[in-house]
């Protein structure tokens, strides 16, 4: 369900020198991105890059310490009911005493607001999210008793019930099984193929080629963006995974540790 | 009539035999009873005769109320923690409001203690946010710290003379005898407030423990949510501390709710569940501290007492509960171990015949047991459980003979069917050797469903023989088996 007020051309997401930090110590650094909609735009870097950082700002959970985030030309906050966020699946306790259709459900109450209960229209929507991941039999589950791959598709019919137009997942395809990976990643085309705009925070660099229409190749700073067959080049690659940049990582801690001694000199 | 009715005429005649009964003594206070027959004192508890019972069994309701809803709450959200600190950090907001009237003003108090419990959580927080420790550790600190505070401010309370520091213990130990009307009040406010908001607001509450980063990513005021649960936890602690007193108020909050959480997977029951344990080990805690009172003539405390019977409701959870419970568990073991014994032995019989190629219907004992290699008597005791199943009959004509009733014959073709349709499998499609995959048939023939055993043959292509060239029982031989068609097919398996 595109908006029919917004052009296609619009850019859907945009970021202007936009630098975080996680306790005062910068995570990442000046990020320039503009992306055209109907995407599916891969994020990868090593570990410690930024990747998830980089989506938690997007998505207004982390400050920007310096730059700006819009989301189809407006304040990243206010496009809240447009942009749908697929956490890392080991963030929350499985235990939890809910059934999949209850966590389904959560995915309409971002449009329901604090007091309104969610109605059969609601419901429908979030069965039909269900049946998008194959998880209509597991409904009345309660979700400890699913597997991993069960529990990211869960995720994913979340997100679908938001009915938004950006998709950011973080690690959507970390330990799953290949049911579970192809079916995501159908999906994911599916969603493209309506015109919404997917970034997937990713790990494996084979199956990135195949996936994503465009990269962003992160190590603190923005190492590339661009067309797949652009950016995936030995050259780039080694810039972002040959190690991290050490002078700014230097820098970073240094800042990091400052930070800290300002604090107790306050005490 | 509704079935909800239906047991109301006992229920009414019940009640208005209570009512009706000749009142025995109207105490003044109730350590003055000494009564010793316990149904006559239970009668007199629940009846709700006395005023001092009555302010009891509400101020448990309310306690219960407040308890259910937010220990579920606390409890899912892995803050059972938070909870304990806060009712230990009241303490001293508590001697402070006394100090503050030099009385033991019921509104003084709960201010005192509320701003006592708020600075308590604040600390804890600073503490995490200023240095590198974690928050187990802060609430511990905070917890001890401001408890030890607290008894001293209570003990200096104690020395001060003409101040009439009656029932300041009951802080530490809780006496719901000792509640006031001013104390019922706060109590019923409190729950009142907490009902409206844990249902006008159940899914954004739901939404922000399951899933917080979600939960903001969506728009909905995770933090105000969580300072609104805070407040709310710090006005029940406080008001209840008078019932259950500072060092059994975290037992009456978190025990209900873990009760319930082994006893259901949805929240909105569990919130239903806590309540209702809460409200029951509250009253019958009460009832029990007042039947104790006056079989040892002195002031019970109902803390302690309350906590106990939460204890136990928690303990019948644990061993009872349907599908988590130990005794289900173990039932569930025994019975499993049991009809693997079952189906092994009608897999023994069921090879004996077949060496005998399904001529004889019966197989000697002795036979059986020396395949086996134990003792007659041990393949006795096997062999009765299938009688007992009704799958097998016991002959004894020249010595002990099995017969394997029709159920039972096919009960065997259904154990072989599928032992061999796995030893197939594994050394067809998993490139197992046929020498290896006998243990592990051993193990998958008991647990192999309908469903999967005709998936697997699908697969398979309907074979007819296992990889050591012994004849898969078909389909149909698990369901209708007179003998000589065995003896006619097995016939025809032999090159």
């Amino acid at each position: 369900m595109t908006d029919p007020t917004s052009p296609s051309q619009e850019i859907v997401l945009e970021t202007h020198d936009l630098t975080v930090a996680y306790d005062k110590k910068p995570v990442l650094y000046g990020i320039d991105v503009s992306i055209a909609p109907g995407q599916l735009v891969g994020i990868m870097g090593p570990n410690g890059a930024g990747k998830s950082t980089l989506i938690k700002a997007i998505m207004g959970l982390l400050e920007p310490a310096g730059g700006w985030i819009q989301i189809f030309g407006e304040s990243n906050k206010s496009q809240r009911k447009r942009v749908a966020y697929v956490p890392q699946r080991r963030e929350v306790d499985w235990d939890f005493p809910v059934t999949v259709m209850d966590v389904v459900l959560m995915g309409r109450y971002g449009h329901l607001g604090l007091f309104k209960r969610p109605g059969k229209r609601d419901r429908d929507i979030a069965m039909e999210a269900l049946e998008k991941v194959n998880m209509i039999p597991y409904a009345g589950r309660q979700i400890s008793n699913l597997s991993g791959g069960q529990q990211q598709r869960v995720f994913l019919a979340r997100a679908l019930a938001q009915e938004s137009d950006l998709y950011l997942m973080d690690e959507p395809f970390v330990g799953v099984d290949a049911a579970t990976e192809s079916t995501i990643i159908d999906l994911l085309q599916d969603l493209r193929s309506q015109g919404k705009t997917i970034l997937v925070v990713h790990h494996d660099l084979p199956t990135a080629r195949q996936y994503f229409d465009s990269l962003i190749l992160l190590n603190m700073r923005l190492v590339a963006y661009g067309p797949v067959e652009e950016v995936f080049q030995e050259e780039l690659l080694q810039r972002a995974y040959g190690g991290r940049l050490t002078i700014l990582s230097e820098v970073a801690d240094a800042t990091g540790e400052k930070s800290k001694v300002d604090l107790s000199a306050k005490r | 009539m509704t079935p909800k009715f239906r047991h109301s005429p006992p229920f009414l005649a019940l009640l208005i035999f209570m009512f009706a009964m000749p009142s025995e003594a109207h105490a003044a206070k109730i350590s003055e009873l000494v009564e010793v027959d316990l149904g006559d004192q239970f009668v007199r508890f629940f009846s709700l005769q006395d005023a001092a019972i009555r302010h009891i069994l509400l101020g448990c309701l309310f306690m219960g109320i407040n308890f259910g809803l937010l220990g579920s709450f606390v409890v899912v959200r892995r803050m059972a923690l938070v909870g304990d600190t806060l009712s230990h950090a009241v303490l001293p907001g508590v001697a402070v409001g006394f100090l503050f009237t030099m009385s033991k003003e019921p509104w003084a108090i709960l201010l005192g203690a509320t701003m006592a419990g708020l600075l308590g959580a604040a600390t804890v927080s600073w503490i995490q946010r200023s240095t590198r420790l974690k928050q187990d550790a802060a609430l511990g600190m905070v917890l001890a710290s401001f408890f030890a505070v607290g008894i001293c401010l209570i003990k200096m309370i104690e020395r001060i003379p003409s101040v009439n520091k009656s029932g300041l213990d009951h802080f530490f130990y809780g006496q719901a005898a000792a509640l006031g009307r001013a104390d019922l009040w706060m109590m019923g406010g409190t729950a009142v407030l907490s009902t409206i908001i844990v249902v006008l607001l159940y899914r954004p509450l739901l939404a922000t423990s399951f899933d917080q980063v979600f939960a903001r990513s969506i728009g909905l005021p995770e933090r105000m949510l969580f300072h609104v649960l805070m407040l709310l936890l710090a006005l029940a602690i406080v008001v209840a501390l008078q019932a259950v007193g500072a060092l059994m108020v975290s037992a009456m909050l978190i025990t209900p709710a873990t009760t319930a959480f082994l006893l259901t997977k949805r929240m909105h029951v569990m919130l239903c569940l806590a309540t209702g344990l809460a409200i029951a080990a509250g009253m019958l805690g009460a009832f029990l501290s007042f039947v104790g009172e006056g079989l040892v003539s002195h002031a019970l405390p109902t803390g302690p007492s309350m906590a106990l019977c939460a204890g136990g409701f928690f303990l019948l959870a644990f061993l009872f509960s349907p599908h988590h419970g130990l005794v289900f568990r173990y039932r569930r073991h025994l019975s499993q171990t049991r009809q693997i014994t079952v189906e092994n032995t009608l897999k023994a019989i069921y090879r004996a015949m077949e060496s005998d190629r399904f001529k004889e219907e019966g197989i000697a004992v002795r036979r059986l047991a020396g395949d086996a290699r134990e003792t007659f008597e041990e393949t006795m005791t096997r062999l009765r459980l299938l009688v007992r199943d009704g799958l097998a009959t016991f002959a004894s004509t020249r010595g002990e003979v099995i017969y394997l009733t029709p159920e039972g014959l096919q009960h065997a073709s259904r154990v072989v069917r599928n032992h061999r349709l796995w030893e197939l499998y594994l050394t067809n499609e998993a490139d197992y050797d046929a020498d290896h995959v006998h243990a592990d048939a051993e193990k998958v023939e008991h647990i192999l469903g309908e469903d999967q055993v005709m998936e697997l043959e699908r697969y398979l292509d309907y074979p007819e023989q296992d990889p050591h060239g012994k004849r898969i029982p078909s389909l149909r031989d698990t369901q209708r088996l007179p003998l000589r068609d065995l003896a006619v097919k097995e016939e025809e398996v032999e090159p």
